[in-house]
């Protein structure tokens, strides 16, 4: 087994870095720059039943070390997801690729997942009920129990593939929520989507984004991040995929000691489009320099304070 | 700003580049204005601490970006004696349109729109490449008095505009022909991934950074 190698819910990944949904559209972006077949995985734009324009512009705001989006999960639906998108994703990217899906109502995310667990080179389901961009869906199935639990049991009812849950941070105990989707049947939980945020333009004294608050992303999250995947992968006993922040190899190996499995790379790649191939390429030197033989050894490993 | 380096991936003009500032997180999309062999020219107004920072750059300071950003102008379409309209901030990347549409052996006409006599800029320079200048200022202070509205020729066989919305909604009324809107929006990464940029067009959605930034006039959804 590589040294870099790790096994998320069965499958195994190359390496562990993973982007982000949202940040790496269906991979052709990334594929005129560099070959993405680099990559363990990555999580394509989070896709839903019906088709969506997503929110008014301005949908981007610049923040000290991150930035906040407030997108609203802009995708062709489903139908069109299947029909045209993953064709070309094909074309570009060869290993299994992680299918993000938000939805509305348990009816539209069970709809989606099953269409996309169909797919043969999907790998695993990311369930995203952690959208803080979108009214009555996403991050309001993620924010109780219940109702993530709900969700998940939805989905595993109809699907074959790995149901992964996509928390949000914006909750007063994730564990709780972790935990319900463990107990619904989860096959592994991926955290933390953005921060709510918001930004006021002083010329104007109106929100910069015009949605008023979005998704607070980049490496002045990483802290929060960390400590909530820690939390996280210590109350469950499915592997976490970690991210939140995650811009160089480093970042890398404190999400796995603190618990995570694989990690995604979220708005690093925005800035920099080949931030995901720069932290894999990085990684081998890195585990030199701290004495780490091989990845998969290292989950969870960090010592008692 | 001139830089020097490898432009190679720079083709039409109306392409944008994205920089890479210290202590900024995301980067800053400037359109280019100009490009010979290796050295790029850009103009930009500072509007904020981006810009600030760029304004206080010395000669010699390395800069990271990515270049060849967005569609740019399709010239096909000019004709013999295109049009070209700038507003403000919007000018610079008609000079290397117009400098391209003068080597086809196209007859230029620039009209640039200012608020006051000291904003206005480069119409020497579009001047000195042998287009045909007209220069309009709203205070009347530099040219005609009043909009570029006020100041367009009579014939031409297409336009390519950059400037800012109001003047776009305006000029769409007052065009006798069709033409290409360069457009601006607060962008995430520039180059397609993030759909930050995404505009409703009468031919679905499109991402200004990536499907644009210039769009058509026949494409283009107008909101009012």
């Amino acid at each position: 087994m590589d040294r870099l190698s790790v096994n998320l819910c069965g499958i195994t990944l190359d390496n562990p870095v993973i982007p982000a949904s949202g940040t790496f559209g269906y991979g052709y972006e990334f594929a005129e720059i560099y070959d993405i077949n680099c990559l363990g995985t990555f999580s394509f734009k989070g896709t839903t039943k019906q088709p969506r324009f997503g929110n008014p512009t301005p949908r981007i705001a610049e923040c000290t070390a991150g930035m906040i989006n407030a997108v609203g999960l802009q995708n062709p639906g489903v139908e069109k997801v299947i029909a045209e998108e993953l064709p070309r994703l094909k074309q570009v990217f060869h290993k299994p690729v992680m299918a993000n899906v938000s939805g509305f109502s348990v009816e539209d995310y069970a709809f989606t997942c099953e269409q996309l667990d169909k797919e043969e080179q999907v790998g695993w389901l990311e369930v995203n009920v952690s959208c803080p961009n979108v009214h009555g869906g996403g991050m309001s199935f993620g924010t109780r129990p219940e109702a993530a639990a709900e969700v998940t049991r939805a989905v595993k009812a109809v699907t074959t593939k790995p149901v992964i849950i996509k928390l949000s941070p914006n909750v007063t105990d994730i564990t709780e929520i972790a935990k319900a989707c463990e107990a619904a049947g989860a096959d592994g939980i991926s955290l933390i989507n953005t921060l709510l945020g918001m930004r006021i333009d002083l010329k104007t004294r109106r929100p910069v984004i015009a949605n008023t608050m979005g998704g607070f992303s980049g490496p002045a999250i990483f802290p929060v991040a960390l400590r909530m995947v820690y939390q996280v992968a210590r109350a469950v006993k499915i592997p976490v995929v970690g991210m939140g922040g995650v811009s160089s190899a480093e970042d890398v190996l404190e999400m796995m000691l603190a618990g995570a499995t694989a990690v995604e790379i979220g708005a690093q790649n925005l800035v920099d489009p080949m931030a995901s191939k720069r932290i894999i390429d990085a990684l081998p030197a890195v585990m030199d320099r701290y004495h780490i033989n091989s990845l998969s050894e290292i989950t969870g490993g960090v010592k008692n304070g | 700003m001139r830089l020097r380096g490898d432009t190679a991936a720079i083709g039409n003009p109306g392409e944008f580049v994205n920089l890479r500032l210290d202590g900024f997180y995301l980067r800053r999309p400037i359109s280019v204005c100009d490009v010979e062999g290796d050295v790029l020219t850009l103009i930009y107004k500072v509007v904020g601490k981006g810009t600030e920072a760029m304004s206080e750059m010395t000669p010699g300071t390395g800069l990271m970006l990515l270049t060849g950003l967005g569609n740019g102008y399709d010239l096909s379409l000019s004709g013999d004696s295109p049009l070209l309209v700038g507003g403000g901030v919007g000018v610079p990347p008609l000079y290397l349109l117009a400098k391209r549409l003068l080597a086809q052996g196209k007859h230029v006409r620039v009209v640039l729109g200012f608020n006051t006599a000291d904003e206005v800029f480069y119409q020497d320079e579009f001047r000195a490449l042998g287009c045909d200048v007209t220069v309009a200022t709203v205070d009347g202070s530099c040219g005609v008095k009043g909009f570029v509205t006020d100041a367009l020729p009579k014939d031409y066989t297409y336009f390519y505009t950059c400037g800012p919305m109001p003047m776009f909604r305006a000029l769409n009324k007052a065009v006798k022909t069709s033409g290409q809107f360069s457009f601006e929006e607060r962008m995430g990464c520039g180059f397609g991934a993030c759909m930050g940029c995404s505009c409703q067009t009468l031919f679905g959605s499109k991402r200004i950074c990536k499907d644009g930034p210039v769009l058509k006039k026949e494409e283009i959804l107008w909101t009012d």
